[in-house]
């Protein structure tokens, strides 16, 4: 059925700046007309009373572990998380085996998406040469390629010498691409297993203290103002960092930055159970920098919310914490981990905490045809939540191939009904079509 | 007492208080001819040591037999490289076994926490990481009751790594919670962040702080530490940190030195200091490890068993 | 639902001690190589008691020595684990004859317990008990030598043995049971 009808629902739509009842009519994967009382004849007609509508969600920050780590995740079922998670895009990182740092995997990459069919696939290329730091990747060539990728990073290792973020900065201008560092210090944070805290000193683990994360922010900045590159912040996740990108923001640098869900909802207390489910980089941090996340998703010094979606084999995180890989699963709650702890506190509105999952995002690198606006002749990726649906997250229960959630056993409240990717339904009452 | 032994801070003053009588009580058995109570006849405790102990182990060994249980040893050193699957494995195996009591020490901090999710068996923290050692805590507070009447107000110098130290967290949990009054002396770059936030007195000053103390307890210095850059050198260390005959000498007459051993002559205890002290605080060691052991073993396993 | 009934006061108690002292003398011909061993925690003080009578009796001290069981109990892992107290034993038990003294016999488990403890320290000559109230319910074979008092009792009721020493003054009282009772 290529005509589609979603009527009745509340209409979210940040690049439009719309926010009310309207019904949306869909045919051949495009929108063709938003307004009300539309005529449904031929069309399948799906009721979105009490429901909110709004562009497909964008996560500009996942590991889906293909190829190399296909025991943790693979395109497919990372495909299927973020389509449940009311996500129709989402940008890869290159930190698999082999690393994305030529044309040929991130094509390979984004095919492989394009078969999945289940979400659109944007992979991030390497900045350098097998992420080791040294040498530049073929950044045209992974530009230029049929992957079109337009962000680079060294994600999961930071570029440790500013002479070379320079130089990255400045290369990539030339195909406009975006660099996103991955911001700390690697002197300070040798073998550390947590923020460094009061916590952390009596969990005799080993600390990252925030100035590793704030000090690389600050030079990245900096560096961003010299070369006049496209600087974006990967995982934001302290006080001091939000204040420097805010300061900078106010001097007129070009930057943006993203913050992840965990960072707005978990602080480093959740280490006391020694579960490596809540091990992270950068790690939990304290209340106060979890409440700056916050504030600074809030007033839009952050630009976007990214999940860093870290899947991990589960015999991966059933060790010791000092053993274990860092990260958490992200896809399939952020929505309503941004709606229980941002929206229904009131740190933001529900038309603001759409935008930082859709266009905001989609507007850091060049995500074309996700994140609204919903108008005519636009892409039909949409999704279609119930804000008021409370549910339990049960990590056995996820579509995702890992099971390392932090939020397991938490209840939230909003839930994604409906997926539609190009027109086509990816998720449709809840379940994935396949 | 809780069902496990993990952490120091998991015990009240009243729980201390009992493993301490209850350990004076036990320490008769070894002066004994038959050296055994039947108490814990047919259960059996695993000693599941991932890092070499001979002298933790086997004192933990000791104090199972002399209660009539069985034990097991197994020792595996589990490196990082292999995942860890050594501990969880293991885990199981152990929990097939029926085994009742799993004494673990592990390089990696919170171990113990990871194990007592996989298993039913009661679960006693021999040490993990640098994180906790609570019956080493246990057998020094022993050792200070023998000399002091009370806690409440006894003056305690921890001087050394304190950054690295189980025995150190876990000496100041217990007698914090006991009412003493805790002194930490360190360079600045060996002690742990906001440890103004521990209940303790903080000083960079030894020569200050030791003739004030009634118990002065020198941590042992690894040498991996100045190599880390911690501290620039051994000498510097040693001058500044160390316990000489110079110090010695300016402790109070009632005050005792303590050292959870083994001693690292010209480091933290000079060569001299510690052939006069070494003997006595070794002799401690091994005789009160014993019955303390005793104690948390028979408080622990000597009720029903709780299903977690 | 009646309150605790004293059935022996302390002036009983004293009497039912000089007469348990009489006849061990009497039965061991004097006290020679006679030592006196009480049960934690009652009987000790009940043994220092005895030992003090066997004195005045026969003119000669009588070692007096204090048991401890918890280790011994055959109810470890029933129940949270017993409170632990000083054994004390000044002498040597090999050629004695040990008056275990405690101050109620019930099941016997208590006792069968300190015959275990005992054995562990040594090899007496022989072993007798010396208990201020029997209340009857053996669950186990064993009897006392020397009895101050024989009182059948129901099992949920409770006997609770008074002593200068522990509780301020002496008695025997009979506590009859509130709630559903459960034997100990």
């Amino acid at each position: 059925m290529s005509r589609l009808l979603l009527r009745g629902g509340r209409l979210v739509d940040p690049a439009s700046r719309h926010d009310g009842t309207a019904d949306v009519l869909v045919e051949d994967g495009r929108v063709v007309e938003v307004g009300s009382g539309l005529d449904g004849t031929g069309a399948e007609v799906v009721d979105c009373d009490g429901l909110v509508v709004c562009p497909g969600l964008v996560d500009l920050h996942v590991h889906l572990r293909e190829p190399g780590r296909e025991d943790a995740e693979t395109i497919e079922t990372g495909s299927r998380a973020a389509a449940l998670g009311g996500y129709t895009a989402v940008c890869p990182m290159p930190n698999t085996d082999p690393v994305a740092d030529n044309a040929g995997v991130v094509e390979m990459v984004a095919a492989r998406g394009r078969e999945v069919g289940l979400v659109e696939v944007f992979p991030v290329g390497a900045v350098t040469l097998g992420q080791r730091g040294s040498e530049l990747a073929e950044l045209g060539a992974m530009a230029r390629s049929a992957a079109r990728v337009d962000c680079f990073s060294d994600d999961g290792r930071p570029i440790r010498e500013a002479r070379l973020l320079r130089l990255a900065l400045e290369y990539a201008r030339a195909f406009d691409a975006v660099i996103a560092d991955h911001a700390e210090d690697a002197s300070l944070t040798d073998g550390a297993q947590m923020h460094e805290g009061e916590v952390s000193a009596m969990l005799g683990l080993a600390g990252w203290p925030a100035a590793a994360e704030e000090m690389v922010v600050a030079r990245d900045l900096l560096l961003a103002e010299l070369t006049g590159g496209r600087l974006h912040l990967c995982h934001v996740s302290t006080a001091g960092a939000v204040e420097v990108v805010r300061a900078a923001r106010a001097r007129g640098v070009r930057v943006t930055a993203e913050a992840a869900p965990h960072h707005f909802t978990l602080t480093d207390e959740a280490a006391r159970s020694y579960d490596p489910v809540f091990k992270v980089n950068p790690p939990l941090r304290e209340k106060a920098d979890v409440e700056a996340v916050r504030l600074g998703l809030a007033d839009g010094t952050l630009d976007a919310i990214a999940t860093d979606h870290a899947p991990h084999a589960r015999e991966d995180k059933e060790v010791e914490w000092a053993t274990a890989p860092p990260g958490m699963l992200g896809l399939e709650t952020a929505l309503a981990v941004t709606l229980t702890e941002l929206v229904e506190p009131g740190y933001l509105d529900l038309a603001v905490a759409v935008e930082r999952l859709t266009v905001g995002p989609a507007r850091c690198r060049r995500v074309s045809g996700h994140g609204g606006p919903v108008a005519p002749g636009a892409p039909a990726n949409l999704a279609v939540f119930d804000p008021a649906a409370v549910w339990t997250v049960d990590r056995a229960r996820l579509a995702s191939r890992a099971r390392n959630t932090p939020f397991h056993g938490r209840q939230l409240r909003g839930r994604v009904v409906h997926t539609l990717l190009r027109g086509v339904f990816t998720v449709c009452d809840g379940q994935a079509t396949r | 007492m809780q069902k496990h032994l993990l952490s120091a801070g998991d015990l009240t003053a009243g729980d201390i208080a009992r493993v301490l009588d209850t350990a004076a009580h036990l320490a008769k058995v070894t002066d004994r001819a038959i050296k055994k109570v039947p108490t814990l006849r047919g259960r059996t405790v695993c000693n599941l040591f991932f890092e070499d102990s001979t002298r933790t182990r086997i004192s933990f060994e000791l104090a199972a037999k002399r209660l009539s249980a069985d034990v097991i040893n197994f020792s595996a050193k589990g490196s990082s490289v292999s995942k860890g699957e050594s501990l969880k494995d293991t885990a199981i195996t152990l929990e097939a076994m029926g085994v009742d009591a799993i004494v673990i020490r592990h390089g990696a901090s919170g171990a113990p926490w990871r194990l007592a999710e996989w298993v039913q068996a009661v679960v006693v923290n021999a040490g993990d990481g640098t994180h906790e050692h609570p019956t080493q805590a246990l057998l020094d507070l022993y050792t200070m009751r023998q000399r002091f009447p009370s806690f409440d107000g006894l003056k305690v110098a921890i001087v050394g790594d304190v950054l690295h130290s189980r025995v150190a967290r876990s000496n100041v949990l217990a007698l914090t919670t006991m009412g003493a009054e805790v002194t930490l002396v360190a360079p600045p770059t060996l002690l742990p962040a906001r440890v103004e936030t521990w209940g303790v007195a903080v000083s960079y000053d030894l020569d200050a702080v030791l003739p004030k103390q009634d118990v002065a307890m020198m941590l042992r210095v690894q040498l991996e530490r100045q190599r880390a850059g911690f501290f620039p050198s051994l000498r510097e260390y040693a001058r500044l940190y160390g316990l000489d005959g110079r110090r010695l000498d300016a402790m109070a007459d009632h005050a005792i030195v303590m050292h959870p051993g083994p001693m690292n002559r010209g480091v933290e205890i000079a060569a001299e200091v510690a052939d006069s002290i070494e003997r006595s605080v070794i002799a401690d060691q091994v005789a009160n490890g014993i019955s303390v052991r005793m104690a948390l073993l028979y408080l622990l396993l000597g009720g029903p068993e709780v299903t977690t | 639902m009646s309150g605790p009934a004293m059935v022996l006061d302390g002036a009983d108690v004293h009497r039912a001690l000089v007469r348990i002292a009489h006849e061990i003398v009497e039965r061991n011909k004097g006290t020679d190589g006679l030592v006196v061993v009480g049960i934690h925690t009652r009987g000790v003080p009940l043994a220092r008691r005895l030992a003090g009578k066997l004195e005045e009796i026969e003119g000669r001290p009588v070692p007096a020595g204090a048991l401890d069981v918890a280790m011994y109990r055959d109810d470890i892992g029933m129940r949270p684990p017993q409170a632990t107290h000083d054994t004390e034993l000044p002498f040597e038990l090999a050629g004695m004859v040990v008056v275990l003294v405690d101050d109620v016999l019930y099941t016997g488990r208590t006792v069968r317990a300190a015959l275990d403890a005992l054995t562990d320290f040594g090899r007496p000559r022989a072993i007798q008990l010396a208990v201020l109230v029997d209340r009857g319910h053996r669950e186990l074979p064993l009897r006392a030598d020397y009895v101050g008092k024989n009182l059948p009792t129901a099992p949920d009721q409770a006997v609770r043995v008074l002593l200068d020493e522990t509780d301020g003054s002496d008695g025997v009282v009979i506590e009859e049971p509130t709630t559903k009772a459960v034997a100990s």
